[in-house]
């Protein structure tokens, strides 16, 4: 079972069965992994908000994200976008752990399941919605309609942008969660050739393995920051009002 | 006949179905929605506390140190122009004043030198006179010794040939002839001096 490389997707219940009206809600190991990306941000960060003027280590990597993500929510999505920092700063954070304590062997990754993601993209689409009608009323309806665009083709272009809009969520999610999935199921099935081709000719395989973690990190930093940057820039549609 | 081939279709049926539900069993865990619900629940809970205490608590702090470290910067790199604005007027104020000590010290120099120089000629002049009168003292003394000297000369000359006159002949002989005959004498002398 565990050369199956889709095994370490599996999702199984640790603890009791809990249940409120008749709905599962157990603790899984999802749920696990979960709960220490979470804590491990809060207490990486917590330790980062020393008042020290010259900063120690962690001080600076906090400082630096600080800065980091700051500096990306207004290149792409301007100053009116701060009041968002802090939710756009977790969820990068959030996405970012739970991709990064995805690569350590035998653990468990959060953002590899569709709901998972499918969520958090949900609650962006529908929040950066709700921004968009309260910020901008029916005249955010005009993001459907580009300017400059002849009257012949403006059905067509309507229609086009309608549903570019609506799959934002699903490009969204999908995106993250195939990325994680199919770089776990790729490294496992080089681990298993590994482990099939034995002393002999493991080597080359193991070679691509190590190769594909460090791709693989790379792939888990920059998905977080795709994430983070379509949030973004989907929140510049609904603040600033281009076309 | 019939009833084989029914039978191998049954039996092929089973094997496939259960090759699919163990296929199935082993396909996608993401699409088993058994803990969809479950896992929903937690990512609200988990990311829903992680955000409220990001924002409530530590990014705050975070934003404020650095919003702090930012404004003592400025402000240190503030008071660091004042100060090195300062040092640049004393430095000139410094430089000034040495050029004024340099200044002073040439004219304080000069001035003194000069009253040296003044002093000293003064000095010199008095000394001259002085040396001058001395000379001209002098001078008119060497001059009274001179005339004395040849009176008493011939005052001498006479009283000795007087004497000489006595001792050979014994008596006294007339003073003013015994004078006339000793200038005559003295002046051919002299006339024997001044022609050679």
């Amino acid at each position: 079972m565990a050369a199956n490389p889709m095994y370490q997707f599996n999702v199984y219940r640790i603890g009791p069965e809990i249940k409120i009206n008749n709905i599962d809600i157990s603790f899984t190991n999802a749920s696990l992994f979960m709960v220490i990306s979470s804590l491990a941000i809060l207490i990486i960060f917590n330790l980062g908000t020393k008042r020290s003027i010259i900063p120690n280590k962690i001080q600076l990597l906090a400082e630096l994200s600080y800065s980091f993500i700051s500096k990306m929510i207004s290149d792409t999505a301007g100053s009116k976008a701060k009041p968002y920092f802090s939710f756009i700063f977790s969820l990068f954070m959030f996405v970012l752990f739970c991709n990064m304590f995805g690569m350590i062997p035998y653990s468990f990754t959060v953002t590899s399941h569709i709901i998972v993601t499918f969520v958090l993209a949900a609650f962006i689409f529908i929040g950066v919605t709700i921004i968009g009608f309260i910020k901008h009323g029916l005249g955010y309806l005009k993001l459907f309609v580009p300017s400059g665009v002849p009257m012949v083709l403006l059905p067509l272009i309507v229609v086009i942008e309608i549903i570019s809009y609506l799959s934002r969520p699903i490009s969204l999610s999908v995106r993250l969660f195939a990325n994680m999935m199919a770089g776990h199921t790729m490294m496992k099935v080089f681990g298993g050739f590994v482990v099939s081709l034995g002393i002999v000719g493991g080597w080359l395989p193991l070679g691509f393995s190590v190769a594909l973690t460090g791709l693989e990190i790379l792939v888990a930093f920059l998905q977080a920051y795709v994430f983070a940057i379509l949030t973004c820039i989907y929140l510049n549609d609904a603040l600033n009002l281009h076309h | 006949m019939l009833k084989k081939i029914i039978f191998q279709f049954l039996a092929l049926s089973l094997i496939f179905t259960y090759s699919a539900q163990s296929a199935e069993s082993g396909g996608m865990p993401q699409l088993n929605p058994e803990f969809w619900i479950s896992q929903i629940f937690w990512l609200v809970l988990t990311f829903g506390l992680l955000f409220i205490i990001l924002s409530k608590f530590i990014l705050p702090k975070i934003s404020n140190n650095l919003e702090t470290r930012k404004s003592q910067i400025l402000e240190n790199i503030e008071t660091a122009d004042k100060q090195r604005e300062d040092t640049e007027k004393k430095v000139k104020e410094f430089d000034k004043i040495i050029n004024d000590t340099k200044v002073e010290a040439k004219n304080f120099f000069n001035t003194e030198r000069q009253k040296v120089l003044d002093d000293i000629n003064n000095k010199r002049l008095s000394l001259e006179k002085d040396i001058e009168k001395e000379i001209i003292k002098a001078e008119e003394e060497i001059d009274q010794l001179k005339k004395t000297s040849q009176e008493k000369v011939t005052k001498i000359a006479i009283e000795t040939s007087s004497d000489l006159v006595k001792q050979l002949i014994g008596e006294d002989i007339n003073k003013s002839s015994l004078s006339a005959i000793v200038e005559d004498l003295s002046k051919k002398e002299m006339e024997k001096h001044n022609g050679i």
